[in-house]
């Protein structure tokens, strides 16, 4: 049992944190401008699909990337345009794009691709990438290079999105729109437009997930391999505040979970038990960020 | 100059459905001066500053600015053309800072980034133009509402605003408050800048303003220089008829005491203490008024009273009984009749008919329940309580968002006084009413105060407080600052306290 938890583990489990984190690091703008996105599964599903088509008919991973970011604007496009347009409600519209995904991701790879509930032939991954002068440096070497593209970008966008929604306009009115949309509307800011924005925001990050699901972790595409991450990184939002760093330290727990869970897989242990163990730390992870911020309420008697 | 007037509407006509909320409206307004924009609640002041601010589209009419013609489509029309609007119910964002605030929608650009040293350079510069200082850092929700009523003005002036209009801007303040606003309004005007000053309060009008334009029903009545006029013309333009309020009232002899609360302690949302330590008694024929400015706990003390919000600490007895912790069901059953301040959000529901919200509280009666609900009684139960407190028109079956403001008063009033057995909460119980129903509510609390009901009134309108209340005590950020009877007090003192100045003297009843 102790030979499980070591440096790989880590590894594994910064590798499993990097779909959670892109999608939450997008889901994050929706929740700062309050709209309610649970559409965060679907739109990542539909972008894996995307990568692993492009991938296998283009041979380019280049392409496959930038194909999983425009199906995932073109599903938040039509998210947006069920919510802020024709203002259906967040958690119909959402459903209905989860549902389309997994339906139509399945149905394209059945009926015009190969037939089975999966693929795996004639894909070209997206490359891990060493750093040079450090992948051979004994732990960091082992614990900072060598991931796949993906998850250098993924830590990059920790940042960007920091600054976005902190530095720049945009992320001033997603913020107002968020806390304060007649106030912004007062201003002459368009809240459904700003709300529209942070929803193809979340797509185009959901998109760049899936394709590090199917191409850069695995190199492979089975229906609904997004298998709840979605609502995992909705999970991770909620715990992080809708702040990127928070975030981003959320979607790491939630990443080593899912290693430790895979990590006893192989030790021997009742496999449904232990694939529960991600699915079981969102619940309790839930549970205890809202307990404390119920207690943040009662017992802090700052006078001001 | 193109023309003495900043600003000409002329023929301005505005129909919403079945209501005519403008009807060929005049409204001219000079350069440079404090133009006062009265009216009772209904009059159509609103509207026709929405449709200058570009919020609604006039049916008919048109605007000239400057002597030119302007087409406003939209706020953002109008803030291009100069024009700004402080409303009453404060557009800021809370957990922004002053200076993100200010330039929300306009915000300079260095590169990508914000320029926040830029804006904080130009809240410092118009600081000198408006008379006051405001730290650009501050975060709103810490400002107190005077605070954020400046940055509100300075705001419209960061937009560059020569037309300034103030919706009700005293309704949030303290008095002292509002001589520092009249201040600042003077000063501005000296710069050049012109204000629309909306508001009801007569005695306001006469000292700030130079010209005055009273509305009645949605059409212009006249328009005054303030030297030609006084306080009683302006209120029979602004009534069209005369009328007699505060007509005085009997002498009751308070009885045993009610209610009891107390050391009640809350907190709010962003868990700040939002009542500290309150308590009171209310007897049998007597009104206990609790004055404030709006927003110093008498909302949280409201729910905490009804069981709409947890206390931390404290007791709560009603003729007995401890209610400390129970459910508004419970409180209500007990014969608590309680009078929101907002009776859409509260105590009515909009889409169901008058008869069904009469029923609201009773429904589980047995003689309006037995096997589904009994139609038949329902009804004579309503039409009963509709005529007792003439409810026009007198109709069961139109949705009850249908009634006007006073109406639906009464409505919610006599259901209210019907399920009442001993005490009643009344919050604002005039707000926004016009001077026949206010006579109405006033006469209705003192009919029940005879009768030996004790009554909590929460109201943040002074004249209706001393006129009604026996005991009044003044909420002042949460904590209960003071508490006398009636006599003792003039509306100076009245004023400091709901400034936070405690009295010098030691409290009087010490009950």
């Amino acid at each position: 049992m102790a030979g499980a938890f070591n440096l790989s583990l880590v590894v594994a489990a910064i590798r499993l944190t990097t779909p959670i984190l892109l999608a939450a690091l997008g889901g994050l703008f929706t929740q700062q401008a309050n709209v309610l996105n649970i559409a965060l599964e679907g739109m990542m599903l539909s972008g894996a699909f995307a990568a692993v088509a492009i991938s296998y008919f283009t041979h380019s991973w280049v392409l496959a990337i930038l194909a999983s970011m425009f199906v995932g604007l073109i599903m938040a496009w039509i998210l947006g345009a069920f919510v802020v347009r024709f203002k259906a409600l967040n958690v119909i519209a959402g459903m209905a794009v989860n549902l389309f995904a997994s339906g139509f991701t399945a149905f394209l790879l059945r009926t015009f691709w190969v037939n089975k509930s999966e693929m795996t032939q004639g894909l070209v991954g997206i490359p891990d990438v060493s750093i040079p002068g450090l992948s051979n440096v004994p732990v960091l070497g082992e614990l900072l290079s060598g991931y796949s593209l993906l998850v250098y970008v993924s830590i990059l966008l920790i940042f960007i999105a920091q600054f976005v929604l902190y530095k720049t306009r945009l992320g001033l009115r997603i913020r107002a729109v968020g806390e304060a949309p007649q106030a912004a509307a007062s201003l002459g800011v368009n809240p459904d437009r700003i709300r529209f924005i942070s929803i193809l925001i979340s797509g185009v990050l959901c998109g760049l997930a899936g394709a590090h699901l199917s191409l850069g972790a695995l190199c492979m595409f089975t229906e609904n391999m997004t298998a709840g991450r979605g609502f995992m990184a909705m999970a991770v939002i909620f715990f992080g505040d809708a702040v990127p760093y928070k975030v981003a330290i959320g979607a790491f727990l939630f990443g080593l979970a899912e290693a430790i869970s895979m990590r006893l897989q192989s030790v021997g242990l009742p496999s449904h038990f232990i694939i529960m163990i991600p699915y079981v730390f969102t619940v309790v992870s839930l549970i205890v960020v809202s307990i404390n911020k119920m207690k943040a309420q009662v017992s802090k008697p700052s006078e001001s | 100059m193109a023309s003495e007037y900043v600003l000409e509407m002329r023929g301005i006509t505005k129909i919403f459905g079945p209501v005519v909320a403008n009807e060929d409206v005049n409204f001219k307004v000079r350069r440079g001066e404090v133009h006062a924009l009265v009216g009772e609640n209904g009059a159509g002041k609103s509207t026709l500053m929405k449709i200058l601010f570009g919020i609604y589209q006039p049916d008919a009419g048109e605007i000239c600015l400057n002597g030119k013609r302007a087409v406003i489509k939209s706020p953002s029309d109008a803030i291009g053309l100069n024009i700004g609007m402080v409303h009453q119910h404060f557009m800021l964002v809370p957990s922004f800072t002053v200076a993100q605030n200010m330039i929300l929608g306009v915000e300079p650009r260095k590169g990508i980034t914000l320029d926040l040293a830029e804006a904080e350079e130009r809240i410092r510069e118009l600081s000198g133009v408006c008379g006051f200082t405001i730290d650009p850092e501050a975060r709103i929700r810490d400002c107190p509402v005077g605070v954020q009523q400046r940055v509100e003005i300075m705001k419209a002036l960061y937009r560059g605003a020569d037309l300034l209009i103030l919706d009700e801007p005293t309704s949030v303040l303290t008095p002292d408050e509002a001589e520092e606003l009249f201040e600042i309004m003077r000063t501005l005007t000296h710069q050049g800048k012109t204000i629309i000053f909306i508001t009801h309060k007569l005695r306001e009008v006469m000292k700030t303003a130079q010209h005055v334009t009273v509305l009645r029903k949605g059409k212009t009545v006249t328009t005054l220089p303030i030297d030609e006029t006084c306080e009683q013309d302006l209120a029979l333009q602004m009534v069209g008829r005369k009328v007699e309020l505060y007509s005085g009232k009997d002498e009751v002899k308070p009885g045993e005491e009610i209610v009891k609360a107390d050391g009640l302690r809350a907190m709010d949302k962003y868990g700040r203490w939002c009542l500290k330590d309150i308590g009171f008694t209310v007897r049998a024929g007597e009104i206990l008024g609790i004055a404030g400015v709006a927003g110093n706990g008498q909302d949280e003390l409201v729910d905490v009273f009804m069981g709409l919000k947890k206390l931390s600490k404290g007791r709560i007895e009603i003729d007995g009984r401890d209610v400390t912790g129970k459910t508004s069901d419970v409180i209500r059953s007990l014969g608590v009749g309680y009078i929101p301040e907002d009776r859409y959000e509260r105590s009515m529901i909009r889409d169901a008919s008058v008869a069904e919200n009469m029923l609201l509280g009773f429904e589980r009666d047995e003689r309006f329940n037995g096997f589904g609900l009994k139609t038949d009684a329902i009804k004579k139960w309503a039409d009963k309580l509709i005529h007792e407190f003439d409810v026009q028109p007198p109709l069961l079956d139109v949705p009850a968002g249908s009634l006007s403001g006073g109406n639906a008063q009464r409505a919610v009033m006599a259901r209210e006084f019907a399920l009442s057995k001993r005490v009643i909460i009344a919050c604002q119980p005039s707000h926004g009413l016009d001077i026949g129903s206010i006579d109405f509510v006033h006469k209705q609390l003192l009919d029940r105060r005879r009768k030996g009901y004790a009554i909590i009134l929460i109201s943040s309108d002074l004249e209706e407080m001393l006129y009604l209340a026996d005991t009044i005590a003044v909420m002042y950020k949460g904590e209960l600052i003071s508490s006398f009877p009636n006599r003792d007090v003039d509306e100076k003192r009245m004023g400091l306290l709901m400034a936070g100045v405690r009295d010098a003297e030691p409290e009087e009843e010490a009950r």
